[in-house]
């Protein structure tokens, strides 16, 4: 199965990039040959194999439940690009 | 001799000897890099005042008989991707240019604990994607043996940095082969840990499921000596492994007894280079003449490795990069022009009549996110996260994502019946040795190909190693690749010192003219 332009427009959008449009085309060129490379895994008898998420399969480790100092607010706010000393700021989401 | 022609465990010894100091050290290496890193661009930042201070308290603590750490004085390069509150952490990245990291990775915590001196921050691919160390935003590294040519990468800086003799000792992370191809493309021992052997606290991440990150250097008893320093359960990752860490530099000169090692068929089909191919063969050689029995293996699902990979990464990948929204930390695409752009889009769609247009135009936040990551982030990282947010896309989730993490679990099957057969897996690194600068940077697919024998061993978890197995006639090294099953690197390393016991090829040095050539 290829890919379209518009799929790729779609993905842009949910991957939250902004792409010109010969960055779509050429995108597209090459997001089709990979997925036609990667579409290789379907020969593969997979049936009843259980998916392997990582390498090493630890579960459920806890932590001592205790309260410790966090990050102080003005070391995580230092990198921010906009902030007014308390939080960040961000373009208007509601109203504009 | 001049310190900088010591290997890391000599230098250690000198030191401890007292027959130099830790700033003698330093400031032959600061030299060097002055004089040799121009034509090879290894290091993005070289901290000389920081590593002078840490070489002076070192002194210091020394002469004082105060208790030192296992590194002491020796100086260690960092690939720009793990944190260190000392300074910026890049990624070499557009998006992170400005990033000061208020806390260290524990691995740079470690070196400092162990009295490491830092030199500097090593040139990488962009958030460690590529195996040439072109995507890099801000420079390009050369390979000391070519400077045409690539040293590889991701972990391209700290491969060109330890062939060119600019660190005794260099960090490297390794995703897919980001530690072992670029060791095998510049000469020098690259080891890959077991996932969870080191703590990725403070790594910025790729994959979260493949990444680790591992020692470089000349020899694998200098990788063995770092890698006994930044190994270790670590309670801020959870997915760190609460093993012991065994004193991997002491039992290194224990030879393998009846060392069975593995050769895979499928390895040695069409695409092998016909040098890289009768080098790692004469290793494989030596090893029998060293005792080993060679036993032919077959890892069936092999061929599907770089697929599997390549839906797996990137699924990863696009989900960890969402955190780059320019809102925490990192680049901003400037606020007033993208409002005003906006504005006039939404103008033009008004007077046109466009009403399809107008629901579809971006709110302000949306477009701010879009543009900002349209600026910070290089070509290879776009398409990485278009693929990945593709794989995990509705209607494509099971396809991609999901087979792919069943196909990953017969590779690990693969190698579990494999090393029933055999103590060490042997292969190539690389299908051939480093490619011309500017030669793969149109062809993503064929770049990934070059992964071929390495990203199995992070789908599996398997620690590896490179190491320096011959050089071709045009004089570029070969590297040889060693696997072993999870958590099996003193194994690894023994396997691996036994065979630089027997040979020199670790010991051939790139020439420098004497003075800067610019």
């Amino acid at each position: 199965m290829s890919l379209t332009r518009q799929d790729v427009e779609k993905v842009a959008l949910l991957a939250r990039l902004q792409l010109t449009d010969d960055e779509l085309a050429t995108m597209t060129d090459q997001l089709a040959q990979i997925v036609d490379y990667v579409d290789q895994l379907a020969e593969v008898d997979t049936d009843g194999v259980e998916p392997m998420a990582h390498a090493v399969e630890v579960a459920n480790v806890f932590a001592a439940d205790e309260v410790r100092p966090s990050l102080p607010r003005e070391a995580a706010l230092a990198n921010g690009p906009r902030t007014n000393g308390r939080g960040y700021l961000v373009p208007a989401v509601l109203g504009d | 001799m001049s310190l900088a022609d010591l290997t890391a465990s000599e230098l250690l010894d000198t030191l401890g000897r007292g027959e130099a100091s830790a700033v003698e050290a330093a400031r032959e290496y600061l030299a060097l890099i002055e004089q040799r890193d121009g034509d090879i661009g290894s290091y993005l930042r070289v901290d000389a005042e920081g590593a002078l201070a840490q070489a002076a308290e070192v002194d210091r603590k020394r002469e004082a008989g105060e208790e030192l750490g296992p590194l002491a004085g020796l100086p260690v390069a960092v690939k720009d991707v793990l944190c260190d509150s000392a300074g910026a952490t890049t990624c070499a990245s557009r998006m992170l240019e400005q990033f000061h990291p208020p806390y260290d990775a524990t691995v740079v915590a470690k070196l400092k604990a162990a009295d490491a001196v830092l030199l500097g921050r090593l040139n990488m691919d962009e958030f460690a994607m590529g195996g040439s160390t072109e995507n890099s935003a801000f420079q390009v590294t050369r390979n000391p043996w070519d400077r045409g040519r690539t040293p590889g990468g991701s972990s391209g800086g700290s491969a060109a940095c330890v062939a060119a003799g600019l660190a005794p000792l260099a960090v490297g992370t390794d995703t897919g082969g980001s530690i072992r191809q670029p060791a095998g493309l510049c000469g020098v021992v690259g080891l890959k840990p077991t996932y969870g052997r080191v703590s990725r606290y403070g790594l910025v991440a790729f994959a979260s499921s493949l990444d680790q990150v591992g020692p470089m250097a000349r020899t694998v008893r200098d990788a063995a000596l770092l890698l006994e320093a930044i190994a270790g359960h670590d309670p801020h990752d959870a997915t760190s492994l609460e093993e012991p860490v065994p004193q991997y530099a002491a039992t290194l000169d224990k030879p393998l007894e009846g060392l069975r090692l593995g050769v895979v068929k499928e390895h040695y089909g069409a695409g092998l280079d016909g040098e890289v191919e009768s080098a790692v063969r004469a290793a494989i050689a030596q090893y029998e003449s060293l005792g080993a029995e060679v036993r032919e293996i077959s890892l069936p699902h092999s061929k599907y490795a770089v697929a599997t990979y390549y839906v797996i990464a990137p699924s990863e990948a696009s989900s960890n990069l969402a955190r780059y929204d320019g809102v925490h930390y990192g680049y901003r695409t400037d606020q007033t022009k993208m409002v005003a752009e906006l504005a006039a889009e939404r103008k033009a769609l008004s007077d046109a009549g466009d009403e399809a247009g107008l629901a579809q135009l971006d709110t302000a936040l949306v477009r701010m996110y879009r543009k900002t990551r349209a600026e910070g982030f290089g070509p290879e990282v776009k398409r990485r996260i278009m693929l990945g947010t593709y794989a995990l896309s509705a209607g494509y989730y099971d396809a991609y994502y999901l087979k792919a993490l069943k196909v990953r679990r017969l590779i690990r099957q693969d190698f579990d019946a494999a090393f029933e057969q055999v103590d060490l897996i042997a292969s190539p690194v690389t299908a051939a040795p480093a490619f011309k600068l500017g030669e793969m940077v149109d062809d993503p697919l064929a770049m990934y190909l070059v992964d071929l024998y390495t990203v199995s061993a992070n789908l599996a978890g398997i620690p590896g190693i490179s190491v320096p197995c011959g050089f071709n006639t045009a004089g570029l090294p070969i590297g040889l690749q060693l696997l072993a099953p999870p958590l099996k690197e003193a194994r690894l390393l023994r396997g691996a010192h036994m065979y630089q016991q027997a040979t020199d090829w670790h010991q051939r040095r790139p020439a420098f003219s004497a003075t800067p050539s610019e």
